[in-house]
């Protein structure tokens, strides 16, 4: 397997504080990897930074063997880097089939010209846009699309939110997907739907996948591997059973046993 | 914490070597302006000299036209910093310019012209008197100028809170324009004279050769800014506003009466606008009702220039406008041989703006500012 | 729903309250605003300003409805209150009349002592309407004490008036506001209408006004109207137009542009040279306010420096014909002056200008909202001092302006400012232009990413979209759009000075976009006529001429009052209605259950790590 995506040394840090420090990471093609930590462990900064909303101090990032350091955040993205939000962040106002038509963007080259003059380039692939807009919210059943499409995503429940920042992620067709607390506000029932839906983006959407989680059981479900940070540093990688029981990993979550402090 | 962590590296995109282009443009006429000058004040007849004044020799300049430029730089840039600090209060506590605070400064200015007016024809503002008639018209100046303010919140901007960046600003751009046209219709369009000053104030102090309103600007100037500065660091109210101004929510639990505060804030940039209004009538003696518009964007500039929220630098960098308006069109265009630069100061002070913003968007002294308004 | 809500529901019933059982804090307020309402007009002039045009011979003058309007609308809005859900509605009944009675009471009172205090006090010093004409308006010539009884009585009578307005039925409360705004619309459109149709003049006095016979006729019909149900009609055809959809709509909107437009061709030849102007400048600034539209309504950016460009558009267009342009230029700078010059010299100045806008849109498009609107106000103003200066003054003449610009001779057809209609159609056929440009960008990938730019940019960036760029493409369209306005422009003008470009013309486009409706194409439209036409533009008079003098300080109000109003404009888009109301917005779409709702409650995400921990 080739490395998707590959991190070296990489530190951040805001006013003095290490955010992220020393952080080596690799993504091979294909792969699932699941990333936790405790709450300001870094695993947000982490994702800010591969997605070029932050600037690293030092260290290197490399997706298909390009460095991504210093690109803005739409080259990313055009590279074949997608994510979602972990306070879901949709364009509210937009409705739901424009969520997913305006993130195709960067995979779209109509320009100034074809809209003034409506040439059927620019029809085919509006069409083209629209179309695939709808295969893609097609994928989390029938919640989506029919009457909704033409919704403002803003009425959406919680739920849905989260699945069509997915939807809206997929549309930008990545070749790796950053999915921050995927089912985080969800109830067992629905988590345990969208867990299956990850494993599919996999098998049948090709998409590598990269997933902060806070929920155990989707990350030991479909990661192959887990890597847990933790004051932005990389505590253990593994199998999720291998991260479970290791001591360090139960420490850094619920903290040091009593005895040994004193 | 998104597009503001921009990335620092090389440029990559046209339009970032587009900027980088404007930023060594800029910067080199500047260099240029600065070398030319010492040049012609060493020796005026130099070949550039005479190239760009088309073969005529260049004009030194003398040591009291330096000192003249200087306090008249300073007691302007005093006055924009005065109007600077409300620009900058309020973009601290609500994160949004308050584009009509230029007028309030009008208002104050306007409010001095009918007070001195008041007082000359009562006799007050020749001889003996001045001094207890300046001190009544710059309280009552603040004070209007507060009653201006405050109104202008409680009616335009209270029920806009939380409404989108944009509102609160186009919203304040009606006021401005309100305001200034409702002066126009009330007190007449002309250009209202102060009445002359008592003829100690427009002399040179001997030996020092500075002239004594210019002095007086820059003491209360001084005098405002210190009450000030004790209000907001020493005070319970202003110790209040500095909490609002870091995070309105968390002052709210911890009992702070956030609307209260948000009063204070703009009555307090209201009585420095009211005060900076006086200083005004001293140095131009004469008003008009769009005289509230070039100083308050200047004032602006100042305010961003010394970091906005930032109240020492917002004075800081009223100083260095008012300095740079009154210094550049001399000492960067005039040798290089632009002509009629007393007209082009106005366009210094933009360009020293934009030139910030380009460069240090954050101010010269740093930004302190809410989390929330930094994205 | 369950059913304890729907009974209460039920037991919610409307209480009537006596007459005099009113908020008696409210009236104190609002009488209070009214009355400083009323001086703050008084003393801007108005009244007297305007005394001497007369609505009904002999009876109503401009200058008395200018403080006539303000207690109905006061009166009628002290009667309305917020009905929250499950509390009790208060019956309209003849409090509503005296609450509306008390406050103009308190208004009238306000010009009453104002009257005494104008007549005992010499304030005209500072106070330029501080005079005796103002006290003869106030007393209506007849002496002191019967203008201080008039003013409350008329106060009271007005405010009533208002106050009746909710206890009308329905059909009587539109009869009455209907026959008062007929009568007065007809009355102050006099030049318009008989400048339009010349045989309407049978209904105006030979001194101006509306004869009160034909008045009292023009009511009648209006309320006779409003009974039998016609007003109700038109919006009810509205209503229905506006729920339609599918090709059915598509059809009647395609239906009333077409009538649109050939009404705007049809027009301007039977009219007189008045309208005509007006059409032509209204036609300039609706070019302006559409480029304004597609920067500010489309992609958001808050340009406040936009009258830099109809300059550059103006000025370079004047270069490139005036054979009176700075003597400096070098020869191989021609002059186009011949058939067909002008087009040339347009294609020339659209270029030029979209390249000043590159130039101004790269160092400012990055920084935040404000700044930005404060920067471009900056670059506004810089490009005018360079046009004013002595430094360029070679080029441009300084505050001589160029003169003598050539009109825009296409061959065939001429373009001239005595020729105000050949401006228009001008005008109209770059508008026409325009709104097809913004129409078919809005509905491109381009709109779709400006919109997401507009909602979340940070966001947008992320999702691939090049925001820089992308707003930088606003920026420059914005900039040729007014640069097309500033090229014809300066050839119905004749000539070009810098004060024809201060930034007052920046914020009027500004208030014509917000008035109409930020990205709305409609709605630019409307409020580009119901402005520029009405009121007039920033020098250029209205159909109002009599309210040149005081049209700055109505914008300015209009501006205030819009956005703490109706920040979606008078012609909503419905999108940008959403994002300025997004709170009402889903409150009414749960409401209607549109809202969609999570399947079962959501599980706290701390007990899923820790039951997945143990596990």
């Amino acid at each position: 397997m080739t490395k998707l995506l590959e991190i070296d040394r990489l530190s951040v840090t805001f006013g003095g504080l290490h955010a992220l420090k020393d952080l080596d990471f690799h993504v091979d093609e294909g792969e699932i990897v699941g990333v936790i930590g405790p709450n300001g462990a870094g695993k947000t900064t982490f994702f800010n930074m591969i997605s070029g909303m932050v600037t690293p101090s030092s260290g290197d990032i490399r997706f298909e063997g390009e460095s991504l350091i210093g690109l803005d955040p739409n080259q990313v993205a055009q590279r074949g880097i997608a994510r979602t939000f972990q306070n879901v962040r949709l364009f509210p106002n937009m409705t739901i089939l424009e969520n997913v038509m305006v993130s195709q963007h960067c995979r779209t080259t109509q320009g100034m010209f074809g809209a003034l003059f409506n040439t059927r380039s620019f029809r085919d692939e509006e069409a083209d846009i629209r179309a695939r807009g709808e295969e893609i919210l097609g994928f989390f059943g029938t919640r989506l699309i029919g009457y909704r499409l033409e919704q403002p995503a803003s009425v959406l429940s919680y739920a849905n939110r989260r699945r069509l920042e997915i939807a809206r992620a997929m549309a930008a067709r990545p070749k790796l997907l950053l999915l921050d607390e995927p089912v985080a506000g969800m109830n067992p029932k629905e988590s345990e739907e969208l867990t299956t839906l990850i494993g599919k983006l996999r098998s049948e959407w090709g998409f590598t996948i990269v997933m902060i989680e806070h929920d155990m059981g989707v990350v030991r479900d479909v990661s192959d591997r887990v890597v847990v940070l933790d004051h932005g540093e990389t505590l253990a990688q593994g199998s999720f059973e291998d991260v479970s029981n290791h001591p360090e990993v139960i420490e850094a979550y619920l903290g040091r046993p009593v005895e040994k402090r004193r | 914490m998104t597009a503001a962590v921009r990335a620092k590296s090389a440029p990559k995109t046209n339009i970032d070597r587009f900027l980088v282009v404007i930023k060594v443009v800029l910067i080199g006429v500047i260099a240029i302006g600065l070398l030319a000058f010492i040049a012609q004040q060493l020796a005026p007849d130099n070949t550039f000299a005479q190239w760009t004044h088309d073969g005529q020799e260049a004009q030194r300049l003398s040591w009291p036209q330096y000192r003249g430029l200087i306090v008249t730089g300073i007691s302007q840039g005093a006055m924009y910093g005065l109007i600077a600090l409300g620009y900058s209060m309020v973009y601290g506590v609500l994160g949004f310019i308050n584009f009509a605070h230029g007028e309030v400064f009008m208002v104050g200015a306007f409010t001095g012209f009918i007070m001195a007016n008041k007082l000359d024809e009562a006799g007050w503002w020749e001889g003996g008197m001045f001094i207890p008639a300046i001190i009544l018209t710059i309280v009552v100046c603040a004070l209007v100028s507060t009653a201006t303010a405050v109104v202008m919140e409680r009616i335009a901007y209270r029920p806009l809170r939380g409404s989108p960046r944009l509102i609160p600003l186009i919203t304040s751009i009606g006021i401005s324009f309100f305001i200034q046209n409702a002066v126009i219709l009330l007190f007449g369009p002309g250009a209202k004279g102060y009445p002359s000053n008592p003829d100690w104030l427009e002399e040179s102090i001997p030996g020092v050769g500075i002239e004594v309103k210019k002095l007086l600007v820059i003491c209360i100037a001084a005098i405002s800014m210190a009450g000030l500065w004790y209000f907001v660091e020493r005070t319970k109210t202003g110790k209040a506003m500095r909490a609002v101004a870091e995070d309105k929510e968390i002052a709210s639990l911890m009992g702070i009466d956030v609307d209260k505060t948000i009063v204070t804030t703009f009555a307090v940039g209201g009585a420095m606008a009211g005060i900076a209004g006086i200083l005004w009538g001293i140095l131009f003696r004469s008003v008009i009702a769009t005289t509230g518009f070039l100083p308050g964007v200047k004032a602006f500039t100042a305010a961003v220039v010394g970091g906005v929220g930032n109240l020492g630098g917002a004075m800081a960098g009223g100083v260095s406008i008012g300095s740079a308006e009154a210094l550049g069109p001399l000492m960067l265009l005039e040798p290089l041989g632009v002509k009629g630069v007393s007209q082009l100061s106005d366009a210094v002070s933009f360009t020293a703006l934009i030139l910030v913003l380009l460069i240090k968007p954050s101010g010269l002294f740093g930004e302190r500012l809410s989390s929330e308004d930094r994205a | 729903m369950n059913t304890e809500i729907t009974d209460s529901v039920h037991t919610v019933d409307t209480v009537s309250k006596g007459a005099f059982d009113v908020d008696w804090r409210k009236i104190g307020r609002l009488g209070g605003i009214l009355a400083i309402g009323l001086v703050f007009i008084a003393l801007v002039g108005m009244p007297v300003g305007l005394d001497g045009r007369l609505l009904i011979d002999p009876i109503l003058s401009l200058g008395y409805l200018s403080l006539l309007w303000l207690p109905l609308i006061v009166g009628y809005s002290v009667g309305r209150e917020v009905v929250l859900e499950g509390m009790a509605e208060t019956k309209k009944g003849a409090r509503d009349v005296v609450a509306g009675a008390a406050v103009g009471g308190l208004g009238g009172l306000g010009l009453s002592v104002l009257l005494v205090l104008v007549d005992n006090l010499d304030l005209r010093d500072p106070l330029v309407n501080w005079s005796p004409q103002l006290v003869e308006f106030l007393s209506f010539g007849s002496g002191l004490a019967f203008g201080f009884a008039a003013w409350i009585v008329i106060g009271v009578a007005i405010g009533g008036v208002g106050g009746l307005l909710h206890v009308l039925p329905g059909r009587g409360a539109t009869a009455f506001v209907g026959a008062v705004l007929t009568v007065m619309l007809v009355a102050i459109f006099e030049s318009f209408l008989t400048d339009v149709v010349d045989q309407l003049e049978f209904l105006y006095d030979n001194t101006g006004g509306l004869k009160v016979v034909w008045a009292v006729v023009l009511a009648v019909l209006a309320v006779a109207v409003a009974l039998s149900g016609g007003f109700e009609k038109v919006s009810a055809s509205r209503t229905a137009y506006q729920t339609r959809t599918g090709p059915g709509k598509a059809r009647q909107t395609s239906m009333l542009v077409g009538i649109a437009f050939v009404a705007l061709i049809v027009i301007p030849m039977v009219t007189g040279k008045v309208t005509q102007e007006l059409l032509a400048n209204v036609g300039i600034f609706l070019l302006l306010a559409l480029g304004l539209n597609i920067v500010v309504g489309l992609a958001g950016i808050l340009d406040l420096g936009y009258v830099a460009f109809f300059a550059v558009g103006g000025y370079t267009s004047a270069v490139l014909t005036s054979p009176n342009r700075g003597p400096q230029w070098p020869s191989w700078v021609p002059t186009l002056d011949g058939p067909g010059g002008w087009a040339i010299a347009l294609v020339v100045t659209v270029l030029f200008a979209s390249l000043v806008g590159l130039c101004i849109g790269a160092p400012v498009i990055r920084m935040r909202g404000d700044y930005l609107a404060i920067v471009t106000l900056g670059f506004g103003e810089i490009i005018r001092l360079l046009f004013l200066s002595d430094w360029l003054g070679g080029y441009f003449n300084g505050s001589q302006g160029i003169t003598k610009i050539p009109s825009a001779d296409f061959g065939t057809f001429e373009v001239k400012g005595t020729d105000p209609r050949s401006v228009f159609y001008l005008a109209l056929a770059f508008a026409a232009l325009s709104i097809y440009v913004s129409w078919r960008l809005e509905r491109s990938r381009i709109g779709r990413a400006w919109m997401a730019v507009r909602e979340d940019e940070s966001v947008a960036e992320a999702m691939g979209i090049n925001t820089v760029n992308l707003k930088l493409m606003a920026f420059v369209v914005g900039a040729a759009l007014a640069s097309f306005a500033g090229a014809i422009f300066s050839a119905k003008v004749g000539s070009v000075f810098p004060t024809s470009f201060e930034i007052l013309v920046s914020i009027i486009i500004l208030v014509i976009v917000i008035v109409g409706g930020m990205g709305n194409i409609v709605g630019v439209i409307v409020g580009s006529v119901v402005l520029v036409g009405v009121l007039g533009g920033p020098k250029q008079p209205g159909l109002l001429q009599e309210f040149s003098q005081y049209k700055l300080l109505i914008y300015g109000a209009l501006l205030i009052w819009m956005m703490l109003q109706r920040p979606e404009g008078l012609v909503p888009n419905v999108r940008r209605t959403r994002e300025l109301h997004q709170d009402e917005f889903l409150q009414d779409s749960w409401l209607r259950g549109e809202v969609d709702r999570d399947e079962a409650e959501s599980v706290d995400a701390g007990d899923q790590l820790a039951g997945g921990m143990s596990s």
